[in-house]
């Protein structure tokens, strides 16, 4: 019964993938080819869809995989199940966190974890760019017109911050990349 | 009482339809609409909310929109806000498998991504940036935060196989025994 294994399939990766879709790639590939939906070719195909499309790249890939193995359906009940573990635990930890939130030894461990998840943020950030910067890895040779993009853009970005109040949007951001990708990198 | 739950659907499906690149770089877009522009949460809010998107499983996106959605509206905000982000790719997705099979192959589609790709990475520097401006500049905080920056930093480049949760683990890890210590040294104190 295939809905019943996207089902189960993708709670498991709902339940187990901590940090973020990058994060959980391996465990998503481990799940898909154990259960023999897709060939690993057309696996990685679909997590760069998943990467290049937006929203949630786990969740677009629940939605992918399940249309592609049992239509619209199967990707209902693909998406479902990915997105429900994080729901409701969601909303259990906020229940409890309520009573928890005044207590002394959970408030050194919350500003512990801040801390922590704030250098994670720091370094994805940071390396998403020099990612971006390189061409390729074996050869470490550097992509100019990238780097001037990514000048200019945080230029924008940051500056417009000085000029008008909370500056230019993220998606206002996005747009222009979107748009100065095409025009720079051709189409 | 439906005006409120419409407004959460649609502001999330909004941050739903222009958040690339993953959970992180959705922090900035939620902190932009949910702190800034509609004020439903603080920044105070908004890092609590990161940090249990961080340190509980399922995508960060979907953590983020339940959070502020019980936050605002009980559990049909919390409904109403996870839907919103959800149905955008969803729809998006749905019509590329049935229609697009050579979707990356798409020229401009190449070209856009790869100039949104660069637009993410300075979303998600953005958002961390401002988690530093609202830190406690003390030495624990200071030490945690360069520890899992290195750490993370060095699972990047060498690919290495490490959930980013073994580092929150150590983290609260930390916490708990900084603030053991504290008690065990006031009581000390206090004989």
């Amino acid at each position: 019964m295939i809905l019943l294994e996207l089902f189960l399939g993708f709670f498991e990766i709902g339940c187990f993938s901590f940090g973020g879709a990058y994060g959980a790639i391996p465990l998503i590939r481990e799940v898909v080819l154990s259960y023999g939906w897709i060939e690993e070719e057309k696996l990685s195909y679909m997590i760069a869809v998943s990467e290049s499309t937006p929203g949630s790249i786990m969740v677009n890939l629940a939605t992918y995989i399940g249309s592609a193995k049992a239509g619209v359906l199967g990707s209902v009940i693909a998406t479902v199940a990915v997105i429900l573990p994080a729901f409701l635990i969601v909303i259990i930890l906020t229940i409890l966190l309520k009573k928890l939130i005044k207590n002394g030894a959970f408030q050194s461990m919350l500003g512990a974890l801040k801390a922590c998840v704030t250098g994670i943020i720091l370094a994805t950030g940071a390396y998403m760019i020099l990612m971006n910067c390189i061409k390729s890895v074996n050869s470490v040779s550097v992509d100019y017109t990238v780097i001037i993009m990514t000048v200019a853009l945080g230029v924008v970005y940051f500056g417009s911050k000085k000029i008008i109040k909370n500056g230019i949007s993220p998606i206002i951001l996005i747009c222009i990349a979107g748009f100065a990708g095409v025009f720079v990198f051709g189409w | 009482m439906m005006k409120p739950l419409l407004d959460l659907f649609l502001t999330f499906s909004k941050i739903g339809l222009f958040t690339f690149g993953g959970g992180y770089a959705m922090i900035s877009m939620i902190e932009n609409a949910c702190v800034t522009k509609k004020e439903w949460i603080t920044h105070e809010e908004m890092m609590e909310i990161t940090v249990i998107a961080e340190s509980t499983p399922g995508p960060i996106a979907i953590n983020c929109a339940t959070y502020v959605g019980l936050k605002k509206k009980g559990f049909w905000g919390a409904v109403a806000a996870t839907l919103g982000v959800v149905i955008p790719s969803f729809l998006i997705i749905l019509l590329i498998s049935f229609f697009l099979d050579h979707f990356l192959e798409i020229k401009w589609v190449a070209s856009a991504f790869k100039g949104i790709k660069i637009a993410v990475g300075i979303l998600i520097l953005d958002a961390a940036i401002k988690m530093i401006a609202k830190m406690k500049k003390e030495a624990l905080p200071i030490i945690i935060l360069s520890v899992a920056f290195v750490a993370m930093m060095l699972i990047n480049v060498f690919a290495l196989r490490i959930s980013t949760i073994v580092l929150m683990l150590a983290a609260a890890l930390a916490g708990l025994s900084i603030y053991l210590i504290q008690r065990y040294k006031d009581k000390e104190a206090s004989k």
